[in-house]
């Protein structure tokens, strides 16, 4: 950012994360596995960012590389304004990290794991300490503050993980599939936390996720990962727009019927049926069912279907993504938030 | 919000933590465990009171010599084999730490690497001490006599020892990448000969020749004769000082060994 910009304050161009042509490959038995194969992205500060991929795509290797925890096989990031391979310590300290597997040993206590996690960034013991009940409070843990990490269930076990990366209230967070095991309940908590927080303090956050309706209500912008590459990158609503549109089916009495309406309105049969490609399903449908009527058709069914984020996936690779895990719970909705200060 | 922020103050961090914080915050955070439940020390004391109860009266009954001598001969063997079992195992703490994925989360945190690694060695030093008290308390009763300046420096150097074995524990859990098995293969195949060639059962002068050049590069040994000699009362002895000369050079190459493979800890 120049000396200008930051006199008149643009505030939502400073730059969270930039990666150029990062790759990793790991050497196995059955030949290398390219796990990352080039990637490029930009992150700026306060943004929300999804990251969708199937298993095995290198979402978790990505996430690694940039976190310090992996070196790169080539390319370069800056995270949090500091070079991931010269400056990996001060990238550590700016950020917070729940990995995909538990951040809590077995041996210890749910407290006492929190205690050591607020030294370990340097805060002080008060802070700490109020940081632990606020946490154990709005995460629900306080009943089981006192118990041994080996006893918790899988949900709070993984509410801990999040509480863990959250202490130190990070300007970046990552978390790697955060919300995996848990029940629609806490999945709404633990959203409801983490865009609490970026509210207040306008945290960037980049996480992993197979939920597709996660990704699709509650990131301003999904990434698409395959094969170790970004394949896709925009807002959800963008992303599908540019994909397939909505969908309109139309239903008639006779496949006659349905040739004569496809003709009149440019769509396509099949059987008793009419498909119709449109921007903005509400708005085709009673547009549609006019004009027939004024042609003397008359449809007896009318539907639209809105693309999801697997269609997305399917457009793109000729894979679908559905099989990976349907989510339930809800979630707060994307457009009743409040605009997040990024500064 | 204001419009003077530098992009690097932008991104608030908390304040750097020192080497020697950090170091502490790592001990605190692995002897939780052991004060929340001491009982736990008794585990890795069950053998060597075993070796205590049941070994030492055959070792009385074999020899002429009386009970008391016997004792003083054998109770500073116990002490040693307590340390090597107990920091031995150690380094399963760390391996349950890296496969259940706590690990990688201390290795994010803005810790030195050498400080997760040199605070969990350092950490071995409280359990270690609160076992040798109890080794030797137990075998008081039964005429085991203790110089109070020997048992100071008995200690100091089995401390010593415990913080180096510690860390090479620590160091072949990091080498062996998540395979249990591997940890457990390689602990009981070095334990047992460390054990044994130490002459802390029995004596290895009545051993064959190829034992004795075994037992004179034994560290252990060296260590073991300190800690007879420093029970006999015998401050001024030489084997003092080989002792912690052995115990000093255990502790340096498991802290440098430990320390980079926790460098490259992935
Ligand atoms: N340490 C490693 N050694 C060898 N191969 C690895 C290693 N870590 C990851 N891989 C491989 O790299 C590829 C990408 O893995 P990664 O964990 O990044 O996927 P992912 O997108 O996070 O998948 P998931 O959704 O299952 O978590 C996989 O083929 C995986 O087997
Ligand atoms: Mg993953």
């Amino acid at each position: 950012m120049s000396y200008i910009e930051s006199k008149v304050g643009l505030m939502s161009t400073e730059t969270m994360i930039t990666a150029r042509g990062l790759r990793k490959t790991f050497p196995a038995k059955g030949g290398p596995v390219e796990a990352v194969r080039g990637v490029d992205l930009d992150v700026e500060a306060g943004e929300l960012v999804a990251f969708l991929g199937p298993n095995g795509a290198g979402k978790s290797t990505t996430l690694r590389m940039l976190t310090t925890l992996l070196p790169p096989s080539a390319g370069e990031a800056e995270v949090a304004g500091h070079s991931i391979a010269r400056e990996p310590g001060e990238v550590r300290r700016r950020i917070g990290y729940i990995g995909q597997r538990s951040s809590a040993s077995n041996s210890q206590r749910v407290r006492d794991e929190l205690r050591s996690q607020g030294a370990f960034y340097g805060l002080g013991r008060r802070e700490t300490r109020d940081r632990i009940d606020e946490l154990l409070e709005s995460l629900e843990l306080v009943a089981v503050a006192t118990r041994q990490v080996q006893s918790l269930s899988g949900g709070q076990r993984r509410r801990l993980d999040i509480a863990l990366g959250l202490i130190h209230a990070p300007a970046l967070l990552f978390l790697d599939e955060p919300s995996t095991g848990l029940d629609p309940h806490s999945r709404a908590n633990l959203w409801q936390h983490i865009l609490e927080l970026r509210d207040r303090t306008g945290t960037t956050i980049f996480l992993t996720t197979h939920y597709l309706d996660e990704a699709d209500q509650l990131a301003e912008r999904v990434m698409v990962m395959d094969h170790g590459e970004i394949i896709a990158d925009g807002t959800a609503t963008a992303l599908k727009r540019g994909l397939a549109g909505d969908t309109v089916t139309l239903g008639f009495e006779t496949g006659e019927d349905a040739r004569a309406a496809a003709v009149q309105i440019g769509g396509e049969a099949s059987g008793q049926a009419v498909t119709f490609a449109s921007d903005a399903g509400e708005h085709a449908v009673p547009q549609l069912l006019r004009q027939l009527d004024s042609a003397g058709l008359r449809a007896e069914s009318a539907e639209y279907r809105r693309p999801t984020l697997d269609d997305v996936f399917l457009s793109l690779t000729g894979r679908s993504l559905r099989e990976e895990g349907a989510a339930h719970g809800t979630i707060p909705d994307a457009a009743e938030r409040p605009a997040v200060p990024t500064a | 919000m204001t419009d003077t922020i530098s992009p690097s103050e932008k991104f608030i961090a908390p304040k750097p933590t020192s080497f020697v914080t950090d170091v502490a915050s790592v001990v605190a955070r692995e002897l939780r465990p052991t004060l929340r439940d001491p009982f736990s020390l008794i585990f890795s004391l069950v053998q060597p009171l075993f070796f205590l109860g049941l070994f030492g009266p055959l070792l009385v009954a074999t020899t002429d010599a009386p009970v008391e001598a016997t004792l003083q001969w054998f109770v500073p063997g116990i002490l040693v084999m307590v340390a090597l079992f107990g920091t031995g195992s150690t380094g399963s703490n760390l391996l349950d730490d890296i496969m259940v994925g706590s690990h990688e989360r201390t290795l994010v945190a803005p810790l030195s690497r050498s400080a997760l690694l040199i605070g969990r060695a350092l950490k071995e030093v409280v359990p270690l001490m609160a076992q040798g008290l109890i080794v030797v308390l137990v075998a008081v009763p039964f005429g085991f006599t203790i110089s109070i300046p020997g048992l100071i420096v008995g200690l100091i150097i089995l401390a010593l020892f415990g913080i180096g074995f510690g860390a090479l524990s620590y160091s072949l859990a990091l080498a062996v990448e998540g395979r249990e098995w591997m940890f457990w293969l390689v602990h009981q195949t070095v334990l047992f000969p460390l054990l044994i060639l130490s002459g802390m059962l029995l004596p290895i002068d009545d051993g064959p020749g190829w034992m004795k050049v075994a037992a004179a590069i034994n560290p252990i040994g060296y260590v073991l004769e300190a800690e007879r000699a420093l029970f006999a009362g015998d401050l001024a002895s030489p084997a003092v000082l080989g002792g912690l000369v052995a115990a000093s050079v255990i502790t340096i190459v498991g802290l440098v060994i430990g320390t980079r493979g926790m460098r490259r800890a992935r």
